[in-house]
């Protein structure tokens, strides 16, 4: 076989072998040539040895004027010794607005360079240009997350390697850890100086934090920053440190404003969401969880940015404030840290230009990363300290284990975000609506796990209010409040009766496409193909 | 074929609505053919989770009636089982087919008739041609809905809304709610009329009317088509003629139980533009109450149409309640608890008023004819409007809050 040919026939897919694991789920052995470890339930799996390092370097080669720009990025790409088969990793903060990660990616195809991880901390519909790259393997497979369009690619098998989805939290515990050896990091930056130093809260692409870029910035062999911003030495505040960046390309735009924040972000009109949001707060409330020094966390799904302002009337009624919330900062967040109901903010990623201004100005809104925020293996982090999260999912099934990534119908469509890690709050609250179109959303047992029910506390659907059998304090708690609480097989009956009935079931494959790796780095579920 | 014949030119009959923006509902075309089949396309934005139902289910109404050869395609946005079949009658149809019955099972509790002086502080309008906001409105806790045949249903859906609203009363779950449908004018109300009625909806909402016949009619033909049910029936005063013939219409049948306000028409009829403050159509306001407190009748105030404005729903809501309206009409869930409140008479008002009906019940008990609070006489009427309140306050389920 010449090597033409051996480059043009497919690849025959690998055989995999498989374990079942603690949460009963069907997980591979070995993951991309990597063997694994299958999840071995919430705090089961003790990691030993030591964290993964960059190789060392010397100031002596690189220049003593601290300027480390490079003429291009392909200029940078070359500089740092790109070729086949290496780990490249960008970040998200300029969201659906990023145009550095595909350009990386496209170049690194005009180069000539294929079979690539793409590592990112989290893939956007924008981003779909990176389905011709995969189909002419320039990238091999991604692992990170796949949302929408490379998700869809991924679940009908166009991926040549399978896909790995982690938490937000479990990206740091893979860099951290050595299971993914990041080659060269490039990190779009809203303000940068020729060091290599960089910001995201300035610049007119700015994007508020930059936290996701750390791990990238601190493990990776070869660190690249990009920026449409570039000032003279020091750049202040600096979140990337010069000190371990290669190399600086000046480029024209890192990406479109306008869509890395959106300016408005807007609380949901639905009338259903708007109860959901209001059950949630009146929880909240009579659970006792709101009272004075307490914290939460909330996104920017409609639904949270509704349960803040249902909650802040609350809070102001009560004379309650809150020591810290964690975002995804909006304005919403804003207004409660500026008009006194909390003391601070501590900011993942920032969600609108109020937030931006926000973290840009105000000392009290600190940037944190997936570090300080998520990381598993570490010696606790910020998501455990928190009393009340709201989350979203997919699925959550009758014994409150969490989906997020597939649709019922098999489909991966959704990255896990900072989900897993979010679920060690002291409450756990899932805001679902009970259907979707017809898809209920209370299964008997989840198409994909992501999230095990030991971890769920409370689901709230327009429908009632299920909390989990295990916290029976929350049960105590709420006893005697008007709120609709309800077993969740009950809500599940009544949804069922009203959409015709459980669903059939779809048709998946045996084959897998992707894995979900749990926040320890252990293996909790398999994406199958769709049929 | 044979040569020289002309073949028939199919008619494809459709309803249903479809399109990126189209939620719940499901677009149904059907298409005679020659061929002696039926061939059934199911294009289903939850194919592989619901696609064998929704085949079972269709095949079985297209049996039933009686079709034999045809094509028909469905083009579904996750519509629950009652669209679903509501658009393939509405489909066949059209397509001329005598359907025969093809009524859902009923899966809706049957309820009992309500008092005709229940409580209906929001009445929550439902399109009665968007499946998507019927689903849940039970949730939000109105004291009625009222499903729309009329003027949120475009004139060429008529028929696909009747039968719609047909299917909801027999497969949803109002919950606490009342029932009602607003009816078109005659004679399409007259179809819409005999297509809801036997489901039990109650009360029939009559729009724009003007005459007293024009209530006459519609309680004829329920009796005549539904001998012996005891159906509410609410007249919508619409113009300035049907504001001055307001008494007369309250007592045109024993059927009324309220009044209702359509102020967008009557202020179109004055020639003035509708403001937040409502100053345009006071008269007719007050008018109304006056004619159906008369006849011992509900009066219900129109709709406040900004969504967005609390504080002018709130407030409005309050005036209406001072004017004497028992309720009003919201276009929006989030309308009904802010209406909830505007309604519900305050603490202090409701503790004076169990004050005089303790005074009274006291002055009762000991043989006296004169009932005072302290030192001050209380007159018969001031009790009698207490004694309404405290009964109000019990049935809104505001007594038991305050009494603790």
């Amino acid at each position: 076989m010449n090597a033409l040919a051996e480059q043009e026939a497919p690849a025959a897919p690998p055989a995999h072998e498989f374990v079942v694991n603690a949460a009963a789920r069907r997980v591979p052995t070995v993951v991309n040539g990597e063997p694994q470890v299958p999840y071995a339930g919430v705090g089961g799996y003790l990691p030993s040895g030591r964290k993964h390092g960059p190789p060392i370097r010397s100031c002596a080669s690189y220049p003593a004027n601290g300027d480390k720009r490079a003429a291009s990025l392909r200029a940078a790409l070359e500089k740092c010794g790109l070729r086949d088969g290496m780990t490249i990793s960008t970040h998200h903060h300029l969201r659906d607005g990023d145009v550095i990660a595909v350009e990386t990616l496209r170049t690194a195809a005009a180069m000539g360079v294929r079979g690539l991880r793409w590592f990112p901390s989290a893939s956007f519909p924008s981003q779909r240009e990176v389905i011709g790259l995969i189909e002419q393997g320039v990238v091999h497979h991604i692992e990170g997350s796949m949302n929408g369009p490379l998700g869809e690619l991924t679940s009908r098998g166009g991926m040549r390697g399978l896909g790995v989805l982690r938490s937000h939290g479990g990206r740091w515990q893979a860099v951290q850890d050595g299971e993914v050896h990041i080659d060269i990091a490039v990190i779009a930056a809203p303000t940068a100086d020729p060091f290599g130093t960089a910001d995201g809260s300035h610049g007119p692409s700015a994007c508020g934090s930059l936290g996701f870029a750390l791990a990238d910035a601190t493990y990776a062999d070869h660190v690249i920053v990009v920026t449409d911003h570039l000032v003279p030495f020091p750049c202040i505040p600096w979140q990337i440190q010069g000190n371990n960046v290669d190399c600086v390309v000046v480029v024209d735009s890192i990406g479109d404003p306008k869509k890395i924040v959106s300016g408005t972000t807007e609380i949901t009109k639905s009338p259903d969401r708007l109860l959901i949001s209001e059950y949630i707060a009146r929880f909240v409330r009579d659970a006792g969880i709101m009272k004075h020094g307490f914290s939460f966390q909330a996104g920017s799904g409609g639904i949270s940015l509704a349960f803040v302002q249902y909650l802040k009337e609350m809070m102001k009624a009560a004379g309650v404030k809150a020591r810290f919330v964690r975002g995804g900062s909006t304005k919403y967040l804003v207004e409660l840290l500026e008009e006194g109901l909390t003391d601070y903010i501590l900011d993942g990623q920032t969600f609108d230009l109020a937030g931006v201004a926000s973290i840009a100005s105000n000392p009290r809104h600190v940037a944190s990363s997936p570090f300080t925020s998520y990381n598993y293996h570490g010696k606790g982090n910020i998501a455990s300290l928190i009393d009340v999260t709201i989350l979203g999912a997919t699925e959550v099934d009758v014994n409150f284990n969490g989906n997020v990534v597939t649709h019922s119908d098999g489909l991966l469509l959704h990255g896990i975000g900072g989900w897993q890690n979010c679920l060690f709050a002291g409450c756990t609250v899932l805001a679902v609506p009970s259907f979707r179109d017809r898809i209920p959303v209370i299964v008997d047992s989840v198409t994909t796990l992501c999230g095990p029910g030991e971890l769920i506390d409370v689901v709230v659907t327009e429908r009632g209010i299920a909390i989990n059998p295990r916290r029976t304090d929350l049960i105590e708690a709420t006893r005697g409040s008007a709120l609709p609480i309800r077993p969740i097989r009950e809500i599940q009956s009544e949804v069922e009766a009203l959409i015709g009935g459980k669903p059939q079931q779809p048709r998946l494959t045996d084959t897998p496409v992707a894995v979900v790796k749990w926040v320890d780095g252990t293996l909790i579920d398999t994406v199958w193909q769709v049929g | 074929m044979q040569p020289g014949t002309i073949a028939p030119v199919p008619e494809v009959a459709t309803a249903g609505r479809r399109g990126a923006d189209v939620r719940s509902d499901v677009h149904v075309s059907v298409e005679p053919t020659s061929g002696g089949q039926i061939e059934l396309g199911i294009e289903s934005k939850v194919g592989s989770l619901y696609g064998d139902s929704i085949r079972v289910d269709v095949m079985e109404l297209l049996l039933t009636a009686g079709v034999k050869s045809a094509r028909v395609q469905l083009e579904d946005q996750g519509a629950l089982p009652f669209v679903i079949a509501a658009r393939v009658e509405a489909a066949l149809r059209r397509a001329g087919h005598a359907t025969g019955d093809l009524r859902p099972a009923r899966s809706a509790p049957v309820h009992a008739p309500s008092p005709r002086d229940r409580v209906r502080r929001s009445r929550l309008y439902l399109p009665g041609n968007e499946p998507k906001f019927m689903l849940n409105a039970a949730l939000h806790h109105p004291d009625a809905v009222i499903l729309d045949l009329e003027d949120s249903v475009h004139h060429d859906e008529k028929d696909t809304a009747r039968l719609l609203v047909r299917n909801a009363l027999r497969c949803l779950d109002f919950g606490a709610a009342e029932r009602m449908v607003r009816i078109n004018t005659w004679p399409l109300g007259q179809m819409d009329l005999e297509a809801v009625e036997p489901e039990g909806p109650a009360p029939i909402l009559i729009p724009k009317v003007e005459h007293e016949r024009q209530v006459v009619e519609v309680a004829r033909a329920i009796r005549r088509f539904m001998p012996g049910r005891q159906v509410h029936i609410m007249p919508i005063l619409e113009s300035a003629l049907g504001i001055e013939n307001a008494f007369a219409i309250a007592r045109a049948d024993p059927f009324v139980v309220a009044l209702t306000s359509g102020l967008e028409g009557s202020t179109a009829a004055l020639g003035v533009s509708k403001t937040a403050e409502g100053a345009e159509s006071l008269y007719a306001r007050c008018r109304l109450v006056n004619a159906a407190k008369a006849a011992d009748l509900q009066a219900i105030d129109s709709v406040f149409g900004d969504v967005g404005d609390v504080e002018g729903l709130r407030s409005w809501g309050e005036r209406a309640r001072a004017l004497g309206f028992d309720g009003m009409g919201c276009i929006h869930p989030r309308q009904i608890e802010v209406i909830h409140k505007a309604f519900a008479p305050s603490a202090a008002e409701l503790e004076k008023a169990q004050r005089i009906v303790a005074a009274f019940e006291d002055a009762q008990r000991r043989g006296v004819s004169v009932v005072s609070l302290g030192t001050r006489m209380v007159d018969p009427p001031v009790v009698l409007r207490a004694q309404r309140l405290v009964a109000e306050a019990r049935r809104q389920g505001l007594l038991l809050e305050v009494e603790k």
